[in-house]
Order: C-alpha cells, then structure tokens, then sequence
C-alpha cells in the first residue's frame, strides 16, 4: 500500500481494503482441489490446518461483503470439509490425522502429514471452529446440506476425552513415534476455544474438571498500572475472541474478579501500549502506537550490543511484554487485529505504522514482522511474505468489530453454549 | 569421580587448614558420658547449629559425624558453588567493563587453578567458624564416626555407644543417582565432586534443570567451558512459576549455555574418547558428546545405613524419616531435621528447623514446622527467588489471589546497574493486603526476598509496606512500588 492511496481514506475505506486484502491471501493460496491453504506466501509452503480454519470462517464473511459468491463459497468450503473428511485418520506416521484431530501441517497437495509435526489439539480447534461457522451460516439446501453434515461428523468424531491422556488438562499435541508431547502450558494462553470446543462435544467431551485444571494455573496480575489475567503475547488475547463473542459471559475466575475475557484483551491491549510507550528496553520505534508484541516472524541472529544488552533475535517466536522475549520485533498485523476491543487503539497505531513504515503493508497485506532496531543498509528488517494466520484472524476480526458474523453463529451453536456452560460461563447471552 | 555412588563429601586433600578445622588427622574421640541429654547424629549446618544451641540450654551434647563437619553446604554446596558463580560473575562483569575501559581482554580465559584456590581460601575461612576445637571448646563432644542406632536410646560410633536422652539426626542428602544406561561406565560428576575438577572441562553436559543444575551451568559457561544443559521437564526450575522459568532458560541461552528441555538422557557411553549421551526429544533423537557429565537430578536423604529400624525410628528412601508437625520421628525420643526429612532441603532451613527440634526435645516447646515461611533461591543470574504460596498452591485450597507485579525494567537502580531483567510479583489475599507469598526475579533477589519473608513473618500487608521508606535507589523499591501499586488499585 503506498502512502497516497491509504492517507485518503476514511477509517471504514482503509479498514474494508486492508481486510479484503487480508481474505485475498485465502484465494491466493488455496488449493481449491482440497480446500488445504498455504501456511505462509513463501514457496513450498505446506498448508497449516489452522489457517485453514480461517479460511473457513473467512469464506461466509467474503460472501456476505460481495467479495465471493456464495457458490464459489460454498465450493470451497465443500472441498475442504471433503478432504478432511476422507483424509486417512490412523497411527500411520503420513496420516492426515488421528482420533479426529489433524496434524498441524500438511502437503498441500496429498494433504499428508510433513515435517513430523504434531498432530495438534489447539490447531484441530481452529480448524474445527472454522468448520462449525462454516455449517451454520450455510444453512440452505443442496450442497450446503452436506456441508452441514461433514462438519457435524467431523465434530463428532474428534475423541477429546483420548488427548487429555488421563490427565485434568490437555497435552498440546501427539506424535506417533511417542505419544503425547509434555510441553508445558501453564496460565492463561489461547487454549480458551479448544477447552469450550472439547467440553461441548455430545460424543467425546472432556471430563467435567478440565477446564477447571487449566484455569488454576492462571495469574491474576496488577501490571503497568491495571489488572489483567496475565498473558505475554498478544495473539493470546486474541485467537479464541475471533470466534467467541466474550463480551458479558463470565466463568467462575472471571465473577470472582468481576471482568469477563472481552475485558480482559481491552487491558491486555492496553498494557501493551503502555509497555510500547515505557519502551524499557529502548528499540527504534516502540511508543503508544507501536506496539503489536506477539508470536511472528522475526530476526535470526546476534547483534553486538551497543549497551550491553541482551541482543539477540529470535526468529520466530512467540514473543511477549513485560518480560519478553522481546527483540524489538512487532507483528504489524497485530495493532489492526485488536478493532473489536479498542477501535482508536487500533485505527491511530495502524495509521502510525502505514505512514512511518509503509513497507510493513504490501498488496494490503501485513507483514508477519517487522524490526526496525535491526537495519542493513538503512533498511529495516520486514520479514518476507505474509502468513496465512495473520490474515485470517485480521479477516475476523474486523468483521466482528463490524458484523460480527463469526460471532453471532457461535452464539447459537449448540456445541459452543454447552462447552461454554460445562466450562462454567453464564450470564450475558448465555443466559443465567 | 563418581564410578559408583559415593556419599562422601570431597574435601581436597591438599587443603591442610581445612582438614585441620573440619576433621582433624590426629583428633581423638573423647571419653563418653554415662549419658548425654542430646546425641546428634550429623555434624552439617544443622547439627552444628543444633549443638551450639543444645550447648546454650545447658545441656550436654554429642555431635556425630561421619565424614567432615559442615557437611554438604560448606564442604560441596552453598559455598563452593557460590563461590565458582561468583568467579563466573566477574568473567561477565570483564565483558561489560569492556565498554568503559581500555584495554580489556574480553576473550581472556579463567585461570582454574586460582578459581579453585579462591574457593578452598573461602571454605578454611568458614570452615573455622564451625571446628572441632571451637565446638569442643563450647562444651561439645565432637565424635567422628559412623553412626548406628541401637535398640534402647543408644547410638554406636563404631566401636563407641553412646547412650541418650534425646537424639537428632540431621544426617542431610546426598545427590540422587538417576538409571542411566551407561552412565557408570563413562563416569560423571554430582556436586559432591565437582568442585574437584583441576581445569575448565572443554564441553559439559548438565543432566537436569533444577536449581543447582542451572546455577552450574551457568557459571561453567562462563568460566569458558561449552555447556550443554538436559532438562526432563518442559521448563527449568519445576518448583518456579513459567515466568521465572523462562527468564532462567532466556539468560543461560543469553550467556551461551546450549539449552534441550523436554529431552531425556537414555544411554550414555564412550566414544572416541568423549562421553557421549543418547539423547529423546518426544520422538527426535540426538547425541551429544562432552568431556564431563554432570549431574543434578534432585537429593536424597541419607537415612539408608542408620540402623533408625533398631529404634522404631520409620523412614522411607525417597522422603527421609517421618515426623510429625514436631519435627518428632515415630520414636518420641528422636527428632530429625534439615535435608533427612524436609522437602525444603536448603541449608537456612536446615540450621532453622535444627535448633526448633532441639527446643522441642530438650524444652518441651511445641514449635510446628509446618508454620516456618521458607524462602530460598537459586542463586543465578539473574537470581530466581520465592517465598510463601505459589499462585497455583492459593487456588488449590480455594484462596482467590492478586499478583502485584513490577518489572526490574521499571526500577530505577536496576536500570542503573544494568540488571533490569526479572520482576517482582507479590501475591495477595483478595479483600486483604495479607501478603501469601512472592516470586522475585532479579540480581539481587536472595536478599530482596528476605524483605517481603520479614512482611510475612510480622504479618505487615502490602497497605503497611507502602508506609515503609525505601531508600532511593536501590532494587528493593520495587517492592515499595509493588505495595504503591496495592494502594492505587485499593483505595482506601
């Protein structure tokens, strides 16, 4: 995007092109054979069942914006649930899945597991979520019938009850060679979605405990000046809201501290702009409206420190504030993301970035990292491409600050109401 | 080296003034009394604190030891290792000074062998506060020996029977040797014979992330050696919160240890005259070769050859001997404290809940060590300490909780002095400023820690904190601006 064309704009023009330019990514890099999209632009990239989730939920809101025609909407959301469904499920090590979850990456083309990766709990959530919005709002006749039907066969089939391995809370993963991985996922993370998902399932639900197990390891923090149930990356604040309308629900952590999880991203969002402002580790660029400290692509390396500090870079990562990793990188996606919680937040840092650092935005679309405390030559590091997660939540999340089609579906979902009720939530548009 | 288990402590046999002091050659085991009010069976900072209060009771005292007098802490814990951090410290401080003077040797290489003779000079000099002429001096019958109860209130020190009213064992831990396939073939080190190394080892693999594992690996690497650090757990210190954790994991990385969490050490054998370990990451498998094993997978309490079974006294292998809130084992007359029986097995707990077991003993006194509010530390950089309740302890037993946190980033003499990293969290009681306990990440947590224990002890809430100068600047304000932060968000 160039400076001319986005200084012109209102903020519902320039808010409208950046999110239609995020959804061009799920045209972009999509096999339409199958449904799978590209985890990032980059070349070979093999699909992320997680960005395919996205794309699912991306499709109803494209259709409804006049991007895509319903039709082709429902194409390729038939083409995905298809594959997913008749995807080879088994311990075999190339299997696209098992006990209904996914591996987290697959071949774009043969849908086969690649890099040994996990087969992933949080990224089968993400996935099915996009499943489950993708069943309600096609809710006519013919093929969207069958799309109704593959989504409530492949909620079904997920054995959530398997991957809590006889423990209170959920492994994040599994791999054949060696069963359940034992990464540790203590506090409040992005996990709210899989647990409500896993609870609210008729065939295979968590047991009534879980989510009762996870919420005891949470911290309740006073930090930069306000308290909030303490998360370090940003995405964390963000990933289960772009499907769950948290605003006035509350479960029993939230009632007795008398916030709910909307709220709560309010503050995160807002201790990340004063952690931006503070800046204490002193980047280039960080400040009230430059922030966005999350997990993303970033530097690799080692640079001689000036000051004696700790300067390393850590490629990807999940980075966090306030006790890092911090590496001066921001994911430029991330200050737009947080519309639906802080609109003047996330209009003036958005508006910041395009006009100081217009490079982070290319054929509207965000960069996955941007550091401008590394420069070669004069030029800032921008990580290449964009990646698929990104765009997706970025689709999402406007339209919930806007529509909210995402939303409003799950709102009526039977599964999300009883995930959200065994989870312990009520009030709001639950009810009591 | 350790081929096999080994419980004894190292002292290096060079160290004429510390033989002198902690076990003299040409010392003589005095005359028994008829009967002493209290034998005390281990001489570490336990026992020895326990004799120089049983002493100031006006009881009549035998100390036991087996191997040298202070035990673990002095001879190979707490203060040889300290010692080596802060040596591995000043290699740190020479790169920061780097930026200020000229010329400085950045790449400049530890001399070991002063290393180790500035930690021997250190452990004469302590070693002499605990002797056993100045204990002998104080009243106390100082016994070298192997201890081993007997059926009535007997103890035998080979080939001595000492008779007691009240005994307490105090016979501490020793580190735990995990079943390693290979690994007594290619041999290893434990902290018991660490200290000992002649020269920086090129390449060490630190098997196991607890407190001491990841303060040696530190202090190795920057001493110059190449240290690889294996961790079981997901995260390193298991006992810390995931913050606190992974600040440790960030700044041994930053320092250049190489770290492997969620990896399990399966085999270890020679190869190539290097000693290399097999190593699982879920289903990855790797090797890593080095020139020293060391490991740090937890202790275990020495209670296996007392013959406690002779006088009732019940154990178990894993936990120690079994005491009641009292500190009292099954036999009423026969306390235990410290390491034999604590899962706080850290020094200041030791010398604490000897002498309570000693005035519980020889007075009567009904001291509950279930009450003590232990903290401790992990004496990295930056330094990793706690206090009290663990948030995720608060909510087992149902008690809602706020976290006061201040980043070290926020605190002026932090900023100051280039140790910005960490934080302070203060956990308190929802609707009271009753403080449950604290993490504190920083330089100098070991003695900030201590301010928020004093708090808890006195019962002083975060409301009354605030009302408490702090001198400017020091990193103790953050404390002060945790309870600042208490006043803001509760009012009134």
């Amino acid at each position: 995007m160039r400076m001319s064309d986005w200084e012109t704009l209102s903020d519902a023009a320039l808010v409208d092109r950046l999110q239609r330019g995020a959804f061009s990514y799920f045209i972009d890099y999509a096999n339409g054979d199958n449904g799978l999209v590209a985890d990032t632009s980059r070349p070979e990239s093999p699909c992320s069942i997680a960005v395919v989730g996205f794309a699912l939920s991306s499709y109803p809101i494209a259709v409804e914006s006049n991007w895509i025609a319903r039709g082709e909407a429902v194409q390729r959301t038939l083409a995905t649930l298809r594959f997913f469904m008749q995807s080879a499920q088994g311990e075999q090590e190339d299997a696209t899945g098992y006990k209904g979850f996914y591996y987290h990456f697959l071949d774009m083309r043969s849908g086969r597991r690649v890099w040994q990766c996990e087969l992933s709990l949080v990224d089968t959530s993400l996935l099915i979520a996009g499943v489950l919005t993708a069943a309600a709002f096609f809710d006519g006749d013919g093929d969207e019938i069958e799309i109704r039907e593959l989504a409530d066969a492949m909620y079904r089939r997920i054995d959530w009850r398997w991957a809590q391995a006889g423990q209170v809370t959920l492994a994040q993963g599994w791999k054949p060679g060696c069963g359940f991985l034992h990464y540790g996922w203590e506090g409040y993370n992005e996990a709210t979605l899989l647990y409500v998902l896993a609870l609210g399932s008729p065939t295979h639900p968590l047991s009534d405990d879980a989510f009762a197990g996870w919420t005891m390891t949470y911290q309740w923090e006073n930090m930069l000046g306000r308290d909030v149930l303490y998360s370090g990356p940003l995405f964390t604040h963000y990933f289960s809201h772009a499907w769950i309308d948290f605003r006035g629900i509350r479960d029993r952590f939230m009632r007795e501290k008398n916030c709910d999880y909307f709220e709560n991203s309010v503050r995160a969002i807002a201790t990340h702009r004063e952690y931006g402002a503070r800046n204490p580790r002193g980047f280039v660029g960080y400040d009230r409206n430059f922030w966005g400290i999350t997990a993303g692509d970033g530097p690799t390396g080692e640079e001689k420190p000036m000051d004696f500090r700790d300067r390393r870079f850590f490629g990807y990562m999940s980075r966090g504030i306030p006790f890092g990793p911090d590496d001066g990188t921001i994911s430029p996606w991330a200050m737009l993301a947080a519309l639906p919680f802080d609109a003047e937040a996330a209009l003036v840092g958005t508006r910041q970035l395009l006009q100081r650092y217009p490079q982070t935005c290319s054929s509207d679309r965000f960069s996955s990292g941007f550091n401008p405390s590394l420069t070669n030559d004069g030029t800032a590091w921008l990580s290449e491409g964009c990646y698929g997660l990104d765009q997706g939540l970025l689709v999402m999340m406007i339209d919930n600050a806007q529509r909210g089609l995402a939303w409003k579906v799950m709102r009526e979902n039977a599964y999300v109401r009883a995930g959200l009720g065994r989870a312990g939530f009520s009030g709001g548009w639950l009810g009591a | 080296m350790n081929m096999v288990s080994d419980t004894a402590p190292v002292v290096y046999s060079n160290d004429a003034d510390v033989l002198e002091y902690l076990r003299p050659p040409q010392w003589t085991n005095p005359l028994p009394r008829a009967e002493y009010d209290l034998v005390i069976v281990g001489a570490g900072p336990g026992g020895i604190a326990a004799a120089e209060r049983a002493i100031e009771l006006g009881a009549s005292v035998a100390l036991v030891e087996r191997h040298w007098l202070g035990g673990n802490s002095l001879n190979v814990g707490s203060v040889p290792s300290k010692a080596l951090i802060y040596t591995g410290s000043l290699c740190s401080d020479l790169r920061m000074a780097a930026y200020f003077f000229r010329p400085v040797d950045v790449d400049a290489v530890a001399d070991f062998s002063a290393v180790v003779s500035r930690l021997q000079g250190l452990r004469a000099r302590i070693a002499e506060y605990h002797s056993a002429d100045r204990l002998a001096r104080a009243g106390v019958d100082v016994y070298f020996g192997h201890a081993r109860f007997l059926e009535g209130q007997r103890v035998a020190v080979d080939g001595t029977r000492l008779a007691f009213r009240k005994a307490l064992v105090v016979t501490g831990a020793r580190p735990r040797q995990p079943d390693i396939e290979g690994l007594e073939s290619t041999g290893y080190r434990t902290s018991t014979d660490v200290f000992d190394l002649e020269a920086v080892a090129e390449r060490i693999a630190v098997i196991g992330g607890g407190p001491l594992g990841c303060e040696l690996a530190q202090a190795f690497c920057r001493l110059g050696s190449n240290v690889t650090i294996i961790q079981n757990d997901p995260k390193f210190l298991p006992r810390e919160e995931r913050d606190a954790a992974e600040i440790m994991s960030r700044s041994m990385a930053r320092d250049g240890v190489q770290i492997r969490l969620n990896t399990t050490v399966v085999g270890a054998r020679m190869n190539n005259g290097a000693k290399t370990l097999d190593m699982l990451n879920n289903d990855q498998k790797s090797s890593l070769d080095a020139d020293e094993i060391l490991l740090s997978v937890g202790r275990v309490p020495n209670v296996d050859d007392l013959a406690l079974e002779k006088c009732d006294v019940a154990w178990r292998k894993d936990h120690g001997i079994v005491i009641d809130e009292f500190l009292c084992s099954t036999n009423p007359r026969i306390y235990a404290a410290g390491d034999v029986c604590m899962s706080h097995k850290f020094t200041h707990v030791a010398k604490f809940t000897a002498i309570m077991a000693v005035e519980n003993a020889l007075l009567d006194a009904r001291h509950d060590h279930r009450e003590l509010i232990v903290p401790w530390c992990t004496f990295s950089d930056p330094e990793v300490a706690h206090v009290g309740t663990q948030v995720w302890e608060a909510k087992q037993q149902g008690i809602p909780l706020t976290t006061y946190t201040v980043p070290m980033q926020d605190v002026d003499r932090a900023i100051i002095d280039a140790q910005d990293t960490g934080f302070v969290k203060i956990h308190v009681r929802d609707g009271t400023d009753q403080i449950l306990g604290a993490t504190i990440v920083a330089s100098r947590a070991s003695e900030m820690i201590n301010e928020v224990t004093v708090a808890m002890k006195a019962g002083i809430g975060l409301r009354e904190l605030a009302g408490v100068l702090h001198i400017y600047p020091s990193q103790a304000e953050a404390m002060h601006m945790a309870a600042l932060a208490y006043v803001r968000a509760q009012p009134g």
